[in-house]
């Protein structure tokens, strides 16, 4: 965006300069950084045990000891927010790695070789697409069960028509270029070829893809959770915090928005990188969302 | 125009026996055998012989191939099977609490479109002034707000601190009022972005130009050349919110206590009772599938160049 701001001065006339509007992404930036290291250092950071049962403190508002408070189990709500980053961050890492190890060799080899493969891969895909992806999740679910690694498969395999496609288009798009020719003529085999010349192409796709996705895919795991169908109720998950203390949602309203508000940082944040990414590396959307 | 119709409609009917046939073939390859979960909701203890026994009742015994034939050939009939749960007949279940979900999901919808046009034409033409900054951040608001969460917030803020609509149950308009919102916040912000750029691409067209020339006035040549061509791809991505309502119903319906299909597919998810599961998977697709049927006969009356293109061929 940068570059783009440099090139055409004209175009930002008006605007409260760089700095402002910089701000979003900084802002993102730092939450993404709390968030990632909230999860990977959870157990130092965490004031307690996120599931440590104290029935003498239950549903106790904010203290020395616990300074969000404590849910109706007595556990400590700081230490359960700070555990749930683990959750959702690792699911949707995840989710797309899963993606990707489907979406890169299947959409590579339709792009490729062609022909019936690729008719056959295109038309699993349309077929897929005929499912809003909500359902054909839930009933992934209902077919392999309930369960964290059930619900990140059932994400994963709903969404990865859309990854494929892209794969696949991208492939065509440079399978006919001048350069992948003369490296073929250069006697480049195709493992060879897809490294050096799609892949690079095929990753800033997928990353533009992906970053867009994955607010969306945060909010679908802790969907799926909340309705009971992802991670299990002890562990500690925004979901199922938000599920758990539904029954004190007009007593302890604390309990239902400080899970509610930590997603909702974190997907904004991850929609901000997103655009941010799309507007510097998908070389289709020159204009990005400020024509 | 009617003959495209027609011919769409002819052509759903081999596209909803595939996904029957693969819906089917999951759920019979599906990790957990279905005996057991039927043995499980009957609670009958997974002895060797009862299994033997459940599978033969279920026809799990048989080729793939004759247990579709047998479960379509019944289907058709409008035999869906019975639940392992509740031993009542799957689709009189699901029609019974399928209403209630459409209801609320065609409400959204059309909530969604009105809320959404005059954000979008607002945005655009006030771009980058305050009020398309504001419709800025409130769709992106919407697209990061987990639904489930906002009915609770709504709850909080008008059913029990401000005490403006009742938090829950079913009946009267007013308790629609704070499900559809919190249902269609997604799809609004979504719709109200995409109608603003669409807007704002089809200023820069040459016919739209062309109109300037040619005198019109800022609101003749808004409403006549830039309005009409920035309709198509709301009815396009119309089509794509609606599963995203569907689901976002299924999940908020929880929240109100609202009556709908939702609540019933959770616990039969929860249950692995199969027969529900594959009934409801292919009710919701068949909604899906007709919505969108409608949505692209709508965008073909809209385009003349589809219109043509289709007649011709025709």
């Amino acid at each position: 965006m940068t570059d783009k701001t440099l090139s055409s001065p004209i175009r930002d006339h008006g605007h409260h300069g760089s700095t402002w509007r910089r701000l979003p992404l900084v802002l993102a930036l730092t939450v993404v950084v709390v968030l990632l290291s909230a999860a990977l250092f959870a157990p130092w950071i965490a004031p307690q045990d996120p599931n440590l049962v104290s029935l003498a403190d239950r549903l106790k508002g904010p203290s020395a000891a616990h300074w969000l408070g404590t849910d109706h189990l007595g556990r400590d709500i700081l230490s359960r927010l700070i555990y749930g980053t683990r959750m959702s961050l690792g699911s949707v890492i995840l989710c797309i790695a899963l993606i990707l190890a489907i979406a890169i060799p299947l959409g590579g080899a339709a792009g490729f070789i062609g022909g019936r493969l690729d008719q056959g891969l295109m038309r699993l895909c349309d077929g897929m697409m005929t499912f809003p992806t909500v359902v054909l999740a839930l009933f992934l679910i209902g077919a392999l069960g309930t369960g964290l690694v059930n619900v990140i498969i059932a994400i994963a395999i709903s969404h990865f028509p859309f990854y494929a496609r892209m794969v696949r288009s991208v492939v065509m798009n440079l399978r006919s270029k001048d350069y992948v020719l003369a490296a073929r003529v250069c006697g480049a085999g195709r493992t060879r070829l897809f490294i050096d010349h799609f892949l690079p192409s095929i990753a800033a796709q997928m990353v533009v893809l992906a970053s867009l996705d994955v607010g969306h895919m945060m909010l679908h795991v802790s969907g799926l959770s909340f309705l009971g169908l992802g991670v299990e109720t002890p562990t500690a998950e925004w979901g199922v915090m938000i599920s758990d203390a539904r029954q004190f949602v007009f007593s302890q309203p604390m309990l239902i928005v400080l899970p509610g508000l930590c997603l909702l940082f974190s997907v904004m944040a991850a929609n901000i990188l997103g655009d941010a990414l799309r507007d510097r590396l998908d070389p289709n959307n020159q204009t990005g969302h400020h024509h | 125009m009617l003959h495209y119709s027609l011919r769409r409609l002819a052509l759903l009917l081999p596209l909803l026996l595939v996904v029957s046939f693969a819906i089917f073939t999951v759920i019979r390859l599906a990790p957990g055998d279905a005996a057991f979960a039927y043995l499980r909701l009957s609670n009958i203890p997974p002895t060797p012989e009862a299994l033997t026994e459940a599978r033969r009742v279920l026809g799990l015994d048989q080729p793939l191939l004759v247990q579709y034939w047998s479960w379509l050939s019944q289907a058709i009939q409008g035999d869906f099977g019975t639940s392992f749960a509740t031993r009542r007949p799957v689709l009189q279940d699901i029609l019974h609490f399928m209403p209630a979900t459409l209801q609320l999901a065609g409400v959204a919808l059309i909530f969604t479109l009105v809320v959404s046009v005059p954000l979008g034409i607002w945005s655009a033409r006030y771009k980058d002034r305050w009020p398309d900054q504001a419709v800025r951040g409130l769709a992106f608001l919407g697209v990061s707000t987990p639904n489930f969460w906002l009915g609770f917030l709504l709850i909080l803020t008008f059913g029990v601190w401000l005490k403006w609509l009742p938090p829950f149950g079913t009946g009267t308009f007013a308790h629609m009022i704070m499900p559809v919102a919190a249902i269609s916040f997604m799809s609004l912000s979504i719709n109200a972005r995409l109608l603003r750029s669409s807007l704002l691409e089809n200023t820069h067209a040459r016919h739209v130009a062309w109109a300037r020339m040619r005198g019109l006035s800022d609101r003749q040549v808004e409403r006549r050349h830039i309005l009409r061509n920035a309709i198509m791809p709301i009815v396009t991505a119309t089509g794509m919110h609606l599963g995203e309502l569907i689901g976002g119903t299924l999940v908020v319906e929880s929240i109100f206590a609202w009556p709908g299909v939702g609540r019933y597919a959770v616990s039969a998810i929860g249950n692995k009772d199969f027969p529900v599961i594959q009934c409801f998977t292919l009710m919701m697709v068949v909604v899906f599938v007709l919505c969108n049927l409608i949505v692209d006969i709508l965008s073909a009356a809209l385009n003349p160049q589809l219109r043509l293109g289709e007649g011709g061929e025709a």
